[in-house]
């Protein structure tokens, strides 16, 4: 069974639904802690949401500076599949495994609602299990979760399809050419504020749309392996 | 240590006659001879500061003790209520192995002198009382009340107390799954703001506040100590403000959520590992409050060395320490062989711990300061011998007359275009239009069970994945009709949320409360408040379910014009599996619709009558519990058998708003004949109490019948579900046809309204786009304005305000405070 690593930071408040999320799409969880640079034999990292050390001084640049990070970073070069959520996709900017920055929600609020994105990218290894143009419906919930970027940056990852998912039907936060979620050159890096940990229940979310995240890596975890 | 004189205990002996300032602390001269008496000699300046807190309105319940008896004489004995009043919280067990905590309490002050930290600080505060009971606390709630929505200082304190709100809780990874909001003008200097978690643990995992053990250690916990709140709550809660009182500027506390969650979780791991021996948190009256509680509750005393406590400005004097309000604090009892656990568990989590003391067998309090004695004082005279006193009661001299005032005979509009231009005018009314402005800043998905959030009419909380076990909660308040006939509004509320938890399928167990009035001073508002706690009392008598804990908040008033009485009542129910609750909005097309209930010409303190013609007048609609019982259970019977496809309560706006907010959940139209024997204005807008709009699969018509006729409910049949994007069809009789209401026209109404007053917020569309500075310069202005709050707080002329817990034993120091003096002299 592949294993999934999910990152607790102090702060981090996603934790336990991505690990939830993991479970029921089929993967051994193993619970990653900040302090330890162990990574424990996992084969695919998810970086939750949450508000890590507080947002103090800016989301997510104090735990881009935490052990786990140096052991996420350098497997995450290696092409371990590595998904930021929200706060996830904060640090992994800060960490500069992706490009660009999350800013304050324009309209300055908080803001919590089921979303539609498009799928742009099914070629990562987060989103293989998506078809190209596929709409789903997933909540959003961030108070700065504003996409910038400057426009060669923005203009390369057009390019390089590196951008995976994009805004539709509204743009919650103000976020650059609708971008919801992007991913590194290499496909294996993935960063989206949008919660799919959140969309893997009947009970508790808007569909069951997230799961496509966890089974794709699934998917392609099993792919290497073979 | 500084130059500054301290008053210790060897001072206040050798200088007797020493004038104190007793009566700027709020204490009475009659009290102030008490605590000579108590203490054999004057009080130290420290001493004197932690009676004028502990024997404040806010702590020791003195007008309010007499009433709140009742909840206990008049309660139900419930075989689930594992701790009840007194405690800070109600504990409530739920099943073999889980039990539930919950309370609702208020932080109405703060939010009107800083809207953001006051009711950030009013969330932190009340899930450290969750905490306190032993539980992981999983849901926050809010009830707000305001000013007029367009009235311009409503736009500077709605906009902040509702990011504080979600700035705390969100930050904590607590779900906000409900609550409400309200206008009217009374609130206009006198905002309510009024937050409710709820948290689980294990049966066995409820946690003690006795410091019991001599020679156990005390253990303070998290956040370090500062100027927020110096001089408690008592000057405040001491009488009415006026011009001269502009020197005790009110200073409201800076909440860090961050550190709490890290609190939280230092906790539940001391919890779990049974480090500890008992635990308080600290919130209003500060360390004062938790030394003396956990000693008396125990009938030990304590020796505590105050110069060990980690000092955010080490200026700070005994009793500005021992006053401070400052967040995220816990005190902990813990054996001398587990300190280094304790300390241990803090580490990891990276918050401060400091022993500051021991457990003693003397009954006494004793506190030095660098060696000198300055507090020297039997723990229980400050926690439970208080004053209590029996005000005077009136009934207010101009309720005769507002009650012959009846709206019933307002003018009303009989054509079918009137009711539709009627309904569409009340969406799109401040108290009825679409919340998700608000509810939007809230995460209402966070920890992954939340089965049901706001808009829906309870929050419905998964507990256990494996067997689905939940809780639906309600908070409600119609604060007209309290000001119509207290006693009555009072039932009216506990009706609402009954009713609100029981259409959700769940059985409604129990009852939290947050009582918000006006002066005790003034003998009419004594009255309204007498009456809404026998209101409660006996509703709760009649309904079978106790009233488990809660809070008062008096001095809700400005110069002489009090708040509407406001009893918010919250109603705990159960789910054997939330998988079967019931959700409101209409969801497919052909189910029949149906009105469980009767309908009144009941139109006093209705939302029409004030929107259309600004009245307020009458007596409010009649309560009936047997009626809402049978409502209960026939609820719950029809969940498990999957009866029915959805239910919504009939509240403000009546039936028209019922309808309207259940096409525009899932966008199902509907066409509704209303009956012929009412006048159709009747049908729409009236408020009578006990009623559901339901809708029914066809094929489950005849079951559902069946079920009806078990539960001797009375129900009308109105019509069916239409299409998904149809329009709301009403046919009517007489003058009033019929009309139809497309889906854009409600949406328009009823979504477009909050966003109007406060701000689209649509990014890129509505407004233009921001710099990065200006959005910088914008984040300053929001959060760091008050990060010395002592100096930058604006003193506040006639208001004043005091909380306390409806608890028969004296001080809390769960309560979330806020509104304090700077200076104590």
């Amino acid at each position: 069974m592949s294993k999934i690593g999910v990152v607790t930071f102090p702060g981090s408040l996603d934790d336990g639904d991505a690990a939830r999320a993991a479970r029921i799409s089929g993967a051994e969880v193993v619970r990653l802690w900040h302090a330890d640079p162990e990574l424990h034999g996992v084969d695919a990292v998810v970086l939750p949401g949450g508000f890590s050390y507080g947002d103090y001084l800016r989301c997510g640049a104090i735990a881009r500076f935490a052990p786990v990070m140096e052991a996420v970073a350098d497997a995450a070069r290696g092409g371990m599949p590595v998904m930021g959520i929200c706060n996830g996709f904060q640090i992994l900017c800060e960490a500069h495994l992706l490009p660009g920055a999350l800013t304050r929600n324009q309209h300055l609020h908080f803001r919590n609602r089921d979303q539609w994105l498009r799928m742009e990218n099914t070629d990562t290894a987060w989103t293989n299990h998506f078809t190209d143009r596929q709409e789903i419906l997933i909540p959003v919930k961030n108070g700065e979760g504003c996409y910038v970027a400057d426009q060669r940056t923005l203009d390369e990852l057009e390019a390089n399809g590196q951008i995976v998912a994009r805004y539709i039907r509204g743009n919650p936060n103000g976020s650059t050419r609708d971008i919801a979620a992007i991913r590194n050159e290499a496909g294996n890096v993935l960063g989206i504020m949008p919660h799919p940990e959140h969309a893997v229940e009947a009970l508790t979310g808007p569909s069951l749309d997230g799961l496509g995240f966890f089974s794709s890596v699934l998917r392609h975890l099993a792919g290497a392996a073979a | 240590m500084s130059d500054i004189t301290i008053d210790t205990v060897k001072d206040a002996e050798a200088t007797p006659d020493d004038l104190q300032p007793y009566l700027e602390l709020g204490l009475k001269d009659d009290e102030y001879q008490r605590i000579k008496q108590i203490l054999g000699r004057r009080p130290t300046q420290s001493e004197l500061a932690m009676y004028s807190i502990m024997w404040s309105e806010h702590c020791s319940y003195k007008s309010s003790k007499v009433h709140l008896r009742q909840f206990g004489e008049k309660a139900p004995q419930s075989d689930r209520m594992l701790a009840g009043m007194g405690e800070n919280a109600g504990v409530i067990q739920v099943s073999e192995k889980l039990a539930v905590t919950f309370k609702v309490e208020s932080h109405n002050h703060p939010s009107f002198v800083e809207p953001y930290q006051g009711a950030a600080t009013g969330v932190g505060g009340i899930v450290r009382d969750i905490l306190a009971m032993g539980a992981r606390p999983i849901l926050v709630m809010d009830s707000l009340r305001f000013g007029a929505a367009d009235h311009p200082d409503t736009q500077r304190v709605l906009p902040g107390v509702v990011a504080g709100v979600g700035g705390y809780g969100n930050c904590l990874g607590l779900p906000n799954v409900g609550g409400e909001v309200f206008f009217d003008e009374c609130y206009q200097g006198n905002p309510l703001v009024n937050a409710l978690s709820l948290g689980v643990l294990p049966v066995d995992g409820l946690q003690r506040k006795e410091a019991d053990g001599p020679g156990n250690i005390v253990v303070l916990m998290g956040a370090k100590t500062g100027r927020d709140g110096i001089g408690g709550v008592s000057v405040l809660a001491s009488a009415t403000f006026d011009d001269a009182s502009e020197q005790r500027r009110p200073s409201v506390q800076v909440g860090d959520p961050f550190t709490e969650k890290l609190l939280i979780e230092s906790c539940l791991e001391l919890y779990q590992a049974k480090l500890i021996v008992g635990v308080q948190d600290l919130g209003g009256a500060g360390l004062t409050c938790a030394l003396t509680e956990t000693a008396a509750a125990a009938g030990t005393g304590m020796d505590i060395q105050l110069e060990k406590v980690h000092l955010r400005e080490a200026s700070m004097e005994p009793h500005e320490i021992l006053a401070s309000e400052s967040q995220e604090r816990m005190l902990f009892i813990v054996e001398p062989a587990k300190l280094d656990a304790v300390l241990g568990i803090a580490q990891l989590w990276g918050v401060i711990a400091t022993p500051i003391g021991v457990v003693t067998d003397t009954g006494r309090v004793r506190i030095t300061f660098h060696g000198e004695t300055v507090v020297d004082v039997p723990p229980g005279s400050l926690a439970d011998d208080g004053p209590v006193y029996a005000r005077p009661l009136r009934e207010p001299a101009d309720l005769i007359l507002l009650q012959a005032d009846r709206a019933e005979t307002l003018p009303r509009p009989h054509h079918d275009y009137q009711l539709k231009d009627t309904l569409l005018k009340l969406a799109a009314s401040p108290n009825l239009c679409d919340r998700a402005w608000v509810t939007e800043q809230y995460d209402r998905y966070v920890l992954g069970n939340t089965v049901l959030a706001q808009p829906e009419d309870s929050g419905v909380v998964r507990l256990d994945e494996e067997t689905g076990l939940g809780v639906a909660l309600s908070l409600d308040c119609n604060s007209r009709f309290a000001r119509l006939d207290p006693y009555e509004g009072a039932k009216l509320a506990l009706a609402e949320a009954y009713r609100n938890v029981a259409v959700t399928g769940a059985e409604p167990v129990a009852v939290t409360d947050c009582l918000n009035f006006g002066s005790p001073e003034d003998p009419a508002v004594m009255w309204q408040f007498a009456e809404a706690v026998r209101g409660i009392a006996d509703g709760c008598q009649e309904l079978g379910i106790p009233v488990t804990g809660g809070n008062v908040s008096f001095y809700n008033q400005t110069g002489a014009i009090a708040i509407h009485p406001t009893p918010v009542v919250g109603v705990l129910g159960l789910l054997e599996n939330v998988a079967h609750r019931v959700p409101m909005g209409f969801a497919h097309a052909g189910d029949v619709l149906v009105l469980l209930g009767e309908t009144g010409l009941e139109l006093s303190g209705s939302e029409w009558a004030w929107v259309a013609h600004g009245h307020l007048g009458g007596r409010p609609p009649k309560v009936d519990f047997g009626r809402e019982m049978a409502i209960a259970a026939f609820m719950q019977r029809a969940a498990e058998t999957g009866l029915v496809r959805s239910a919504h309560d009939l509240s403000d706006g009546g039936l028209a708003q019922a309808l309207l907010e259940s096409v525009l959940r899932k966008g199902f139209g509907a066409t509704v004949t209303l009956p012929t024997d009412l006048e159709p204005f009747v049908s729409l807008f009236s408020e009578s109490a006990g009623r559901v709009l339901l809708t029914v699969p066809v094929g489950h018509r005849q079951a559902f019948e069946q079920l009806l006729a078990e539960h001797e409910l009375p129900a009308t049949v109105l019509g069916q579900v239409d299409d998904e994007g149809a329009d709301l069809t009403v046919i009517g009789h007489g003058e009033a046809g019929r009309f139809a209401v497309s889906q854009a026209e409600l949406r328009e109404a009823f979504s477009g309204a909050l966003p109007r007053l406060f701000g689209a917020g649509e990014p890129g569309a509505a407004e233009s786009p921001v710099s990065a500075g200006a959005v910088a310069a914008a984040v300053l202005t929001e959060t760091v304005v008050v990060e010395t709050p002592a100096e930058t707080v604006v003193a506040t002329e006639s208001v004043l305000l005091a909380e306390g817990e409806p608890v028969a034993q004296a001080g809390e120091a769960g309560q979330p405070e806020g509104e304090q003096p700077t200076d104590q002299q």
